[in-house]
């Protein structure tokens, strides 16, 4: 099969196109966003390709993959054997990855014409998306991780885009160090699974990755500590950089601050691909995740945490995301309130339910995000929703299109994939055998997003605009755009080009489209995902438990729609510095979910004042400590120096110099003896015969 | 009887003082005089060990002798010659101006 063979062309053109983005100059920079559109153009045809090769096998032949591997380093006797694999989960993200990335980069043409680094922006989206689409068809724990890291740096220089703003520059920074804090357990998992297995490929020919039934069974065998099961543990491990990349609970305090970035990073990064890297992680290593020690029923200890810190995340961000006030920060929150559901629908239902959601949630969140910035764009760089307002006249488009992602979003019943997706997550929650929690934090979520969602359009798109109408709350219009002027006075919102409109309108039609896919009544996604044949038609769709389950939901949906139309679509604000009608009930509360719950100043206050005392600390030792040696060693060779002069000068200078001497007086009174009298000459001949006689006869006698 | 010691003793007496006149004088000429009478001290020395030795008839000590003096005579014209030079470039005879080859 051709495409298997040529599956590594999916990241790599990207790559390319990234390599020579950053060797283009300005001037060029339409090239430069044509080559990044044309690369993810091309990874898109390539990837349906592999989409269609997946679709030809049976559902009830069991799990399909295909696996090209090749050796990368030597170590020891070894190899370390990087690859990728090609099987529908991958196929499936795949399609989706490239095809949102396609649209958002057609999109960013648009909304990026007026930055002066638009070639650089093109430059760093193209080496996300080779990053991403790397990480999702690796076969190797390693290479995915090397992909992880990628993407996390180009999230850093994307977020960081606009890095004069020191706010920008300080959300890329919490944004890599908080993922890197969950990447340190992630990067512990795949050690100890290395140790464990001596192999990090996933799926082998033979038979023999870390992620194939003998070593899954072999791990699952053995216990570790706290009565975790070492595949338990290393999947546990796993999920911490999961945790960290996908925004749950202690770690999404970076989400929110990313969207100091461009609102196309928003969409692709933080909405669609990157954040569910670590669902899809979650996934792919899912054998590991849900092995049981043999003889066992139930749910495994892993899967449990990841239910648990799922719902908890779905409904802590849903309370935060009620009370926030600019446009993208309350899509943020509701993104990590998104990922909670999809961490607690592959806890509860499997790879199926999760990768569902996770496929709807890409297309209905990138198009809010990209509706968002539409109307940021719209409303001249205006940030705040309580200075937006009447909106539905002025962009229409921008409207029908937003309202579309809405109604998926809160799970409008029957039309909208949000519904069929959230549905498969609370139907799987429900049946989830240890405890009900999840459900009903999953419902309260829910409810929750309905609420806010309604909120958020009551405020931007009904009522009577607000732009201009006196300075409530801090100034922070220059957040987007800084090329352009600030908002200034009441300019009246103007509707968005066909650039940024049209990519909006095709989202809105998967929004709505993508449901079908997977109801109960004709389950072909859950087929697709699973590799199982599954029972699908009216009868199922109308049976008691799923009926059941829909009712609620939809009850739940409305109820939280109605509620956020009676408090806020009924009589809208009208004027910018009025109180929320939350507030006005609950000031306390309301003021805490605004602050997030201070989750950020307690970190503030514990980690990063305790990172900076290590830091001065660290300091101190190296100015005082360490360079005090380098000053002692300085000055001891500085003394030896001297020493070194001062014998030099004294001892060996005079003593050469009081030998020079000897020898001259010692010639001197050598020539005194040769003083030219000839008879001072004779007179020392005359001596010397003397006693030569003297020796002759005297001496010679004896 | 005057023995051979009177005649040794006296050409010691003679070499002597030719010596002393040769060290001593500061006159060059005066210097000459006494080599020649160091060279006649020691021709009076050939002539007694003649005398007295084991052939007094033969004539070898006088040849000898004879040969001595015409030496003594050559060498005091040569010597006088140098002199006669010296004494024209330095204008004087003192033998201690003469020191030009001085180390």
């Amino acid at each position: 099969m051709w495409i298997v063979e040529y599956l590594w062309l999916i990241p790599v053109l990207p790559l390319l196109a990234a390599g020579v983005i950053a060797v283009t100059r300005q001037p060029h920079r339409s090239m430069a966003c044509l080559l990044a559109i044309g690369s993810m153009a091309a990874a898109f045809g390539l990837s349906v390709a592999a989409f269609l090769a997946t679709l030809g096998h049976p559902a009830h032949a069991g799990a399909w993959r295909m696996v090209r591997t090749f050796p990368w380093c030597q170590v020891g006797e070894g190899f370390i054997e990087f690859g990728w694999v090609l099987d529908p989960l991958t196929a499936a993200m795949l399609v989706m990855v490239t095809f949102v990335g396609l649209l958002i980069f057609v999109y960013s043409k648009g909304y990026m014409a007026h930055d002066g680094n638009m070639t650089r922006f093109f430059g760093f989206l193209a080496l996300f998306a080779a990053a991403m689409l790397g990480l999702v068809i690796a076969n190797n724990l390693l290479l995915l991780f090397i992909c992880w890291e990628l993407v996390g740096f180009a999230s850093y220089v994307l977020i960081g885009f606009w890095y004069h703003k020191p706010s920008a520059a300080a959300a890329a920074k919490k944004a890599f160090i908080t993922t890197r804090v969950g990447d340190m357990g992630f990067l512990i998992g795949i050690l100890w699974l290395y140790c464990e297995t001596g192999t990090l490929v996933f799926y082998d020919e033979a038979g023999g990755g870390c992620l194939e039934a003998t070593a899954v069974a072999r791990l699952a065998g053995q216990s570790t500590l706290i009565g975790l099961t070492v595949a338990g543990a290393i999947a546990l491990l796993i999920f911490c950089g999961a945790m960290g990349k996908s925004g749950q609970v202690p770690l999404h305090v970076w989400l929110p601050d990313a969207m100091e970035g461009p609102t196309p990073v928003s969409a692709l990064i933080h909405a669609a691909t990157m954040v569910a890297a670590g669902v899809f992680l979650v996934a792919r290593v899912f054998p590991l995740m849900a092995a049981l020690p043999p003889g066992a029923a139930g749910v495994s200890g892993a899967l449990e945490v990841v239910t648990w810190v799922g719902a908890l995340t779905a409904a802590f961000a849903a309370c935060i995301a009620v009370a926030q006030t600019d446009i993208k920060r309350i899509l943020a929150y509701s993104t990590v309130s998104q990922l909670g559901f999809m961490m607690l629908g592959l806890g509860t239902g499997g790879v199926v339910v999760g990768m569902f959601h996770l496929i709807t949630h890409a297309f209905f969140k990138a198009l809010l995000f990209m509706g968002a910035g539409s109307v940021i764009h719209g409303v001249h760089d205006e940030q705040d929703i309580r200075r937006m307002g009447g909106l539905r006249k002025a962009m229409p488009i921008t409207f029908a299109t937003y309202a579309a992602g809405m109604m998926a979003l809160a799970g409008v019943p029957v039309f909208f994939s949000g519904f069929w997706s959230k549905d498969a997550i609370l139907h799987a929650a429900h049946a989830f055998p240890s405890s009900q929690g999840p459900f009903f934090l999953g419902l309260f979520g829910a409810f929750l997003t309905a609420f806010y969602m309604t909120r958020q359009m009551a405020y931007v798109f009904f009522g009577t605009s607000r732009a201009g109408s006196s300075a409530a709350g801090a100034g922070h219009a220059a957040d987007a755009h800084p090329a352009e002027p600030a908002a200034s006075g009441p300019a009246s919102a103007h509707e968005s080009p066909a650039l940024m409109t049209v990519p909006l309108a095709i989202l809105a039609v998967f929004a709505v489209g993508l449901g079908f896919l997977g109801t109960p009544a004709w389950p072909w996604f859950q087929e697709y995902l699973g590799g199982r044949a599954l029972e699908g038609g009216w009868h199922e769709l109308l049976s008691g438990e799923s009926l059941r389950i829909m009712a609620f939901s939809t009850v739940i949906v409305a109820a939280g729609i109605g509620l956020g139309w009676w408090l806020y679509g009924r009589r809208p604000v009208t004027r910018a510095d009025d109180l929320d009608a939350l507030e006005r009930f609950h000031p306390r509360g309301f003021g805490l979910l605004r602050n997030k719950f201070l989750v950020d100043e307690f970190y503030e206050a514990t980690f990063v004042r305790f990172n900076a005392r290590l830091a001065w600390l660290s300091d101190l030792l190296d100015r005082w400590l360490w360079g005090g040696v380098v000053q002692l060693a300085g000055y001891a060779v500085v003394g030896l120096a001297w020493l070194s002069r001062f014998i030099d000068e004294y001892v060996v200078n005079l003593g050469f110099d009081a030998g020079c001497r000897g020898i001259t007086s010692g010639a001197g009174a050598t020539s005194r003896l040769q003083d030219g009298q000839v008879q001072g000459y004779l007179r020392v001949i005359g001596l010397g015969l003397t006693v030569l006689l003297l020796l002759l006869t005297w001496g010679c006698a004896s | 009887m005057t023995t051979l010691q009177h005649y040794l003793l006296l050409s010691a007496m003679l070499f002597g003082i030719g010596l002393a006149g040769a060290l001593v004088r500061r006159n060059a000429i005066i210097v000459l005089i006494g080599i020649e009478l160091m060279l006649n001290a020691a021709n009076l020395n050939f002539v007694a060990f003649w005398r007295f030795g084991p052939h007094p008839e033969a004539v070898t000590g006088l040849m000898f002798a004879l040969f001595s003096i015409g030496i003594a005579a050559a060498e005091a014209a040569v010597g006088l010659a140098l002199i006669i030079a010296v004494y024209r470039h330095y204008s004087s005879t003192h033998l201690d101006k003469l020191d030009s080859l001085k180390g």
